[in-house]
């Protein structure tokens, strides 16, 4: 119980909040990398998913590519972005980070927005077709919005494990609420590891939080009614 | 100073691979113990949790709900909140690596049995099966496809997970990867990358083969089938 006591002191103290170091710049910091790499990762691969979903081509290439997603610990991706980016001059700190965050989120987004739009029934593009909507129609006004509860819910995983893993940037000296977690294990400050701990769990799940109302907002009426009855 | 060098440093310096292979070795060894004792204990965890929510409906979503928060958590973050209770052991790695298998697991446990067809239930009963008996002969038989489907998410996501668990054991091929990260040395940081790539890519072969197996019906089916 003193522990929680010294954690509670630990954020009471203004010092612990201002500046560089503390918890508003550090917490600004780490959503503003993961904001940068979840938007360049769905700039990526959300077109590619969504072409290739509507040719109804490379399953196999959007299995292989979760799979092989699950088996690259995030923190390998982390670890291996560091001598990739020195070789590539970028030094340390924000490259590696970026691009081992950007490395993550990009398999789930690819997957789920070709499963989403090439999962679409074909009786309904047919319709489409017969009622002389072209391709790019079809695409646009029947496969993508039928497909957009899978495309958020690919946005919203990605960005919780982005925020997730940005708390390992620390590790390849980035900043981030992960500082708070390593500074405090090389400094034995207990107190401070499990205060950076806290803020990083909180902010994830406000992630996922956050995402979730979203797709509640954004989804058209007619399919949540649908995968309500449904499944 | 130090990164101009590691810019020239080769990916893979092989000399040292081969002269520090009993370190890799003894890594991976660590880094399967801790895998399978965290798959073991979640499974077990996972049943117990599966049964009392198939057994009290209510309670299955709260399971849910609260495994799905400790599986929203980051890992990092979970081990950092557990170390001032367990402090730095393999306890604390093991209970992080625990709680992330266990939402996987009850999702596919619960979902297999579930999916059992209810006339299979009933010719279980009308023989005159108990309840138990019906539950571990049965229902689980049945859903093993989906379990073993859990089973195979759940061991590929924790051998990737003990990586990070180095940060408080030392232990593990997420070990290497710390070294080489303090002493920018890339040949430990790809050694240990890769070897944790192939471990959890030999887990998965494992338990599919253990899965043909343990369902010698499925394979039977297929056999008259083609």
């Amino acid at each position: 119980m003193e522990f929680l006591g010294d954690v509670v002191e630990w954020f009471a103290d203004p010092d612990h909040w201002s500046g560089k170091s503390g918890v508003l710049f550090r917490t600004w910091e780490h959503i503003q990398l993961s904001a940068i790499s979840v938007a360049i990762a769905a700039g990526l691969a959300l077109t590619p998913g969504v072409v290739l979903g509507h040719l109804r081509r490379g399953g196999v290439l959007a299995v292989a590519v979760v799979n092989i997603g699950r088996a690259v610990p995030s923190f390998g991706i982390v670890a291996l972005a560091l001598p990739i980016s020195i070789k590539l001059g970028l030094g340390l700190g924000f490259w590696p980070t970026l691009i081992a965050l950007v490395a993550l989120a990009l398999p789930p987004m690819f997957t789920n927005a070709y499963t989403g739009v090439s999962q679409v029934d074909p009786a309904v593009t047919e319709a489409g077709r017969g009622m002389g909507m072209t391709g790019t129609q079809v695409l646009w006004g029947i496969e993508v919005p039928t497909a957009s509860p899978l495309i958020l819910a690919a946005l919203r995983v990605s960005s919780v494990q982005v925020v997730a893993t940005a708390t390992l940037g620390a590790l390849v000296a980035w900043g981030g609420l992960g500082r708070f977690i390593i500074d405090g294990f090389a400094q034995g400050d207990r107190v401070m590891v499990f205060a950076g701990g806290l803020l990083v769990a909180l902010l994830a799940v406000a992630t996922e939080l956050a995402f979730s109302i979203a797709e509640r907002l954004v989804i058209p009426k007619g399919l949540r009614l649908a995968r309500n009855g449904g499944v | 100073m130090i990164l101009a060098q590691a810019a020239d440093e080769p990916f893979v310096v092989w000399s040292w691979v081969w002269s520090h292979t009993d370190d890799i070795w003894a890594a991976t060894w660590e880094h399967i113990q801790l895998t399978v004792v965290a798959i073991g204990v979640g499974l077990v965890l996972s049943m117990m949790l599966s049964v009392i929510g198939l057994r009290f409906p209510r309670t299955y979503s709260p399971i849910t709900w609260v495994t799905g928060i400790m599986y929203t958590i980051p890992s990092l973050a979970l081990f950092a909140l557990l170390v001032p209770v367990t402090g730095l052991t393999f306890l604390t790695a093991e209970i992080g690596l625990v709680s992330y298998t266990l939402l996987i697991l009850i999702r596919n446990i619960t979902a297999g049995i579930n999916s059992v067809p209810p006339e299979i239930r009933e010719a279980a009963l009308g023989m005159g099966f108990t309840t138990r008996r019906m539950f571990w002969e049965i229902e689980v038989p049945l859903a093993l496809p989906a379990i073993m489907a859990g089973i195979r998410i759940a061991t590929v996501t924790t051998v990737g997970l003990v990586t990070v668990t180095a940060l408080i054991t030392y232990g593990g091929l997420g070990g290497l990867i710390f070294r080489g990260l303090n002493r920018f040395f890339n040949t430990e940081i790809v050694v240990g990358v890769v070897l944790s790539i192939g471990l959890a890519v030999a887990l998965d072969v494992l338990i599919v083969l253990a899965e043909r197996a343990l369902t010698p019906w499925a394979r039977r089916r297929v056999r008259v089938e083609s």
